[in-house]
């Protein structure tokens, strides 16, 4: 068989691929600002064109449960500051610790507050200064649940323990019965839903049930659930989704997250207490500041047990780590104004409104005040 | 995962038209291999082993990582790496791990299989010629969809309409363990994600198979049919049986990916480390592709280093996988030389 | 493909010399039941597989076109938060771009030259059936592992914390590689040993041959491959969410900091599901999130379409016509 090759024709690849780039280059007109007032990248070197006197890029990384509320700070504080470019990574509480010790990032968001371990090595990143920790996302954890024809629950520690764990299966079971007079029930069966990934929040409601239910729950806090089996999903918004998917399941979510579901009132002392910003406030206020550590060091170990009917102590607490001291004084101006806006009124409010996140008290507002006012260069 | 034309011709015998292979390419005198030549020649000879380098870096590096979380005792990993907590050792954790990954697979398979025969035998055999190349461009089309389009259609439009079938399953067939109920409501379980999975291998298997079906000697064919065979019995006693090869490798091919799926899986399974064959309860197994994923945010260096022995185990179990198919196919070019 | 007379509606055949078999049809209506109940079955099969195709591609568009407009095209996710109706996917098209042209600048040279090594210098070698096998073999790698090499080849050097485009370019080349060698393979089988001969017979030296000869002829096979390898990696998202992680804005460097891409993004809008839209001051969409992981799965799929179809057309537009 005998074969021509019509090799002319070839030459037309040059002009598909001269398509290929006249595409790619009518592409090359995007922008980073999304939401139209002017807070995009940092093209502007003036920096000072929106009022802030701060320029530069901050970075920071942590904790993926203050990241809404750390859209809205962010958000906010570069809308004040045009100059600046905040940017924070939501890899997680243990990678942002991580890389705040090894200085790649100049603050960390994290859920729990640095060991005693991780303090000492903090001294190199800080300098030999100090380091900063301020409880700046406090959020109440509510066990929300998707029962057709019931709103509203109250709850006990060991009620609670025995439906995570599977010894209560059924929603008109005798315990739950006892502690909801003239709630009427169906016999559907419970579906509990927690989180797959590891999280904060297991972290914060496993502490809370093994402090409430006694003998009911044996298993240590984690922020991997203990319990085997059963419905789970990643991420808060997983679990959401998942309560909302089904009917007669229940899970502990992050309030802010709950809309429309329904919420269980949790006993406190002798009554039961619905969530509130304020009664979440209120718990962490009531608990103790961790002794032992530097001033500007806002450790709190919240008080599981407490029985004050004003407070809700199945609550989140997230912190933002920094350093008194950094070697750059640009970046210690960065930080001192992001972290001066975080804990303020409009920054507090900024994250309520964004992540339905509880305000902090005005005693923590001022010790965290004083906290970074130490920030300095050198 | 897309499955190109190229690669479902790759595992099928040459095509008709390509030249015979063995035919004399080096006929150059060996004296004119010096200077350029011998350059160019040393750049393809490196290009080729670059591969086999690649190939065994990939397992080096993860072994390399992983051989902390190897050398470590059960309860040291324990005690630094939260989600292995209530673990003994490493094999327990990676057990149930392996089992979910490899009972995903084969459930997929189940489904995936027959109907990938019956589409292969429809475009190669039923249809009429020229709607059977559009047919075939519609299932690939099926492969282009990327994975985590499909796993955000699982999770948000598949499980909450497939729940009430599943349902339905449990209430009927529920006295076999596979189906025990009631089933999970919301349906995040294994069950939807293998239909998801069986839904995303089709088309491999499919154009494997029909590549091989297509090449059914036609002496074959037409004395089945000259001995008075219907259509069917004509597939049966001729296509099935010179194909059948064909289709094992193909199946595991599709195996192979289905193995080592991620996004799926992830975004639709309520995951859970047991040896339990209920597909239709939630909370009940794993596979080591998704776990990696959802666990790598939060973990440190050893996590990260028990994760990756995971990803080594997902590694040699993929390449038995492909191996194995790779020499079906490569026993089947033998004997097909005959026909 | 043999030509099979139909009898599937019964309609009369032509008359030719098929009255044998008709009589021996009639005489077992329990076989010609099982043709048609086989027959059935697998055009039923076939109608089974199209159900979940378009069940899929009617739900990406019908939810997914709403939002897709120029706008959502070109600006990124930043200061965008909560059920802000606001936020594109600029920054994801750009890291898409930047991390499969890098892997296609990686793939392509390595895989058409060892592809030119097993057609031209290898041929039947212990080496060359090595690399044949274990490319075969290596099409079967799961992304994931793909991700977790390059995570580890990058942690070797730059710590466990480096995190940037070109990572997520040397982990799809890990899959794309075996792709374009296979595709670039029979491509070059297919050109006529003839042409070679008479370049050798002009006294044209080997490289040069390969080069102008038998690479000029395959070209549009090739690119035809290459185009689909890149259509196969550009929606791979687990190695990606290892390697490149997550930003909101765009990010022109592959080489420092993170990038966003599009399959990374979808997964990401998903994760952050629905919004509680607790403050009725701010305009809330509650499904927002989903909203624009719906519209970024479309754009998703239409690019790997037009990749596709582009590169199908190429193949057919400048193959080379073999005249009889």
């Amino acid at each position: 068989m005998e074969r021509h090759v019509n090799l002319s024709r070839l030459t037309r690849v040059g002009s598909a691929v001269a398509i290929g780039a006249l595409a790619l280059s009518l592409a090359a007109c995007g922008s980073d600002d999304a939401t139209g007032n002017g807070t995009g990248s940092g093209t502007s070197t003036d920096g000072a064109a929106n009022g802030g006197d701060l320029s530069g890029e901050l970075n920071g990384a942590g904790s993926s449960a203050q990241g809404s509320a750390m859209d809205a700070w962010r958000s906010g504080f570069q809308s004040a500051n045009s100059g600046v470019t905040v940017n924070y990574d939501p890899i997680g509480s243990g990678d942002g610790r991580k890389q705040f010790l090894s200085g790649a990032v100049q603050y960390a968001g994290s859920d729990a507050y640095l060991t005693d371990d991780e303090i000492s090595q903090a001294k190199t990143t800080c300098q030999n200064g100090d380091v900063v920790e301020l409880p700046v996302y406090i959020s109440p954890i509510v066990v929300a649940f998707n029962l057709k024809g019931v709103d509203s629950l109250n709850l006990d520690g060991p009620t609670v323990a025995k439906i995570f764990d599977g010894k209560i299966t059924k929603w008109d079971d005798p315990a739950i019965a006892k502690l909801n007079d003239g709630v009427k029930l169906p016999s559907t069966a419970i579906t509990p839903v927690h989180r797959s990934d590891d999280s904060g929040t297991t972290e914060n409601f496993t502490q809370w049930v093994k402090a409430n239910a006694g003998d009911a729950w044996p298993y240590e806090a984690s922020q991997t659930f203990p319990v085997k089996g059963g419905q789970s999903a990643q991420g808060t918004s997983g679990v959401v989704q998942t309560i909302q998917g089904g009917d007669g399941t229940v899970g502990y979510i992050d309030a802010s997250q709950a809309g429309k579901l329904g919420t269980a009132k949790i006993k406190v002392g002798d009554s039961f207490v619905a969530h509130s910003a304020d009664a979440a406030a209120a718990a962490v206020a009531k608990s103790k500041i961790v002794s032992g550590r530097a001033a500007s060091d806002i450790a709190v170990d919240i008080d599981r047990t407490l029985t004050d009917s004003s407070t809700y102590p199945l609550v989140l607490v997230s912190y933002d780590i920094a350093c008194t001291s950094y070697s750059d004084a640009n970046q210690a101006a960065l930080v001192k104004g992001f972290l001066s806006y975080v804990i303020s009124d409009a920054g507090q409010q900024a994250a309520a409104s964004a992540a339905g996140s509880a305000p902090i008290s005005k005693d923590l507002y001022t010790k965290a005040q004083a906290a970074v006012d130490a920030i300095k260069a050198g | 995962m897309t499955t190109t034309a190229a690669e479902a011709r790759a595992t099928s015998p040459a095509p008709s038209g390509a030249p015979d292979p063995g035919s004399p390419r080096r006929r150059r005198p060996r004296a004119a291999d010096r200077g350029l030549n011998r350059a160019f020649r040393y750049l393809a000879t490196g290009a080729g082993t670059l591969i086999l380098v690649a190939l065994a870096a990939v397992a080096g590096f993860l072994l390399w990582q992983a051989w902390p979380a190897l050398t470590s005792s059960g309860s040291e990993i324990a005690s630094k790496v939260s989600f292995f907590q209530g673990q003994g050792s490493l094999a327990s954790y990676l057990g149930p791990l392996i089992f979910g990954t490899l009972l995903a697979a084969a459930v997929a398979l189940v489904i995936a299989v027959p109907l990938a025969i019956g589409i292969a035998l429809f475009t190669s055999h039923y249809a009429p010629r020229r709607l059977a190349s559009l047919l075939g461009w519609v299932i690939d089309l099926l492969a282009a969809i990327p994975s985590v389009v499909y796993g955000l259609w699982g999770a948000l439009v598949l499980a909450p309409a497939i729940q009430p079938v599943w349902q339905g399953v449990s209430d009927v067939l529920g006295w076999i363990p596979l189906f025990k109920g009631p089933a999970a409501d919301p349906a995040r379980v294994l069950m939807t994600v293998s239909l998801v999975l069986a839904v995303m291998i089709l088309p491999i298997i499919t154009a494997v198979s029909r590549e091989v079906f297509l090449q059914t000697p036609k002496l074959h064919e037409e004395a089945a049919l000259a001995l008075g065979a219907t259509r069917w019995e004509m597939i049966r006693t001729a296509v099935l049986p010179f194909g059948r090869s064909g289709v094992v490798s193909a199946a595991m091919l599709g195996l192979g990916r289905a193995l080592g799926e991620t996004m799926a899986v992830v975004m639709i399974l309520s995951p859970g480390l047991t040896y339990s064959f209920a597909l239709l309860l939630a909370g009940k197994q794993q596979t080591i592709a998704a776990n990696i994923a959802l666990k790598y945010p939060e973990a440190n260096s050893l996590g990260m280093s028990t994760l990756m022995a995971t990803g080594l185990a997902l590694f040699v179990i993929t390449m038995v996988v492909n191996m194995a198919s790779r020499w079906v196919v490569g026993r089947r070019k033998e004997f097909s030389g005959a026909n | 493909m043999a030509v099979i007379p139909t009898t599937l509606d019964g309609a009369p055949r032509p008359p030719r010399g098929d009255d044998v078999r008709a009589l021996l049809r009639t005489s077992d209506p329990r076989r010609r039941r099982k043709d048609r109940l086989m027959t059935v079955l697998v055009s039923t099969a076939f109608a089974v597989a199209l159900v979940p195709l378009v069940w899929l591609l009617w739900t990406v568009v019908a939810r997914g076109v709403g939002r897709l407009d120029p706008y959502f095209l070109l600006h990124s996710m930043r200061g965008v938060f909560g059920g802000m109706d606001a936020g594109g996917i600029y920054h994801a098209i750009v890291g898409t771009v930047w991390v499969t042209v890098g892997a296609a600048i990686i793939s392509v040279p390595i895989g058409i030259l060892a592809a030119i090594y097993l057609v031209e210098y290898g041929a039947g070698g212990r080496l060359a059936r090595a690399v044949t096998f274990f490319v075969d073999v290596m099409t079967g790698i799961p992304s994931i592992v793909a991700g977790l090499f390059a995570y580890a080849l990058f942690a070797l050097f730059l710590g466990p914390s480096a995190h940037f485009g070109a990572m997520g370019a040397v982990a799809l080349s890990v899959l794309m590689i075996p792709v374009v060698v296979r595709s670039t393979e029979e491509m070059l089988k297919l050109v006529p040993n003839e042409l070679r001969e008479a370049a050798y017979a002009l006294g044209v030296p080997k490289w040069l041959t390969v080069i102008k000869v038998v690479l000029r002829t395959s070209v549009a096979g090739i690119t035809t491959g290459v185009m689909l390898a890149v259509s196969r990696v550009v929606g791979e998202t687990a190695p990606l969410l290892l390697t490149v992680g997550v930003i909101d804005s765009i990010n022109f460097n592959p080489f420092e900091g993170r990038m966003m891409t599009l399959p990374v993004y979808v997964y990401r809008q998903f994760t952050s599901g629905l919004v509680p839209c607790n403050n009725p001051n701010v305009t809330c969409i509650p499904t927002i999130n989903y909203d624009r992981a719906w519209a970024a799965a479309l754009t998703l799929i239409l690019i790997v379409m037009i990749l596709n179809l582009v590169a199908r057309l190429v193949s057919r537009l400048f193959a080379p016509k073999l005249r009889p």
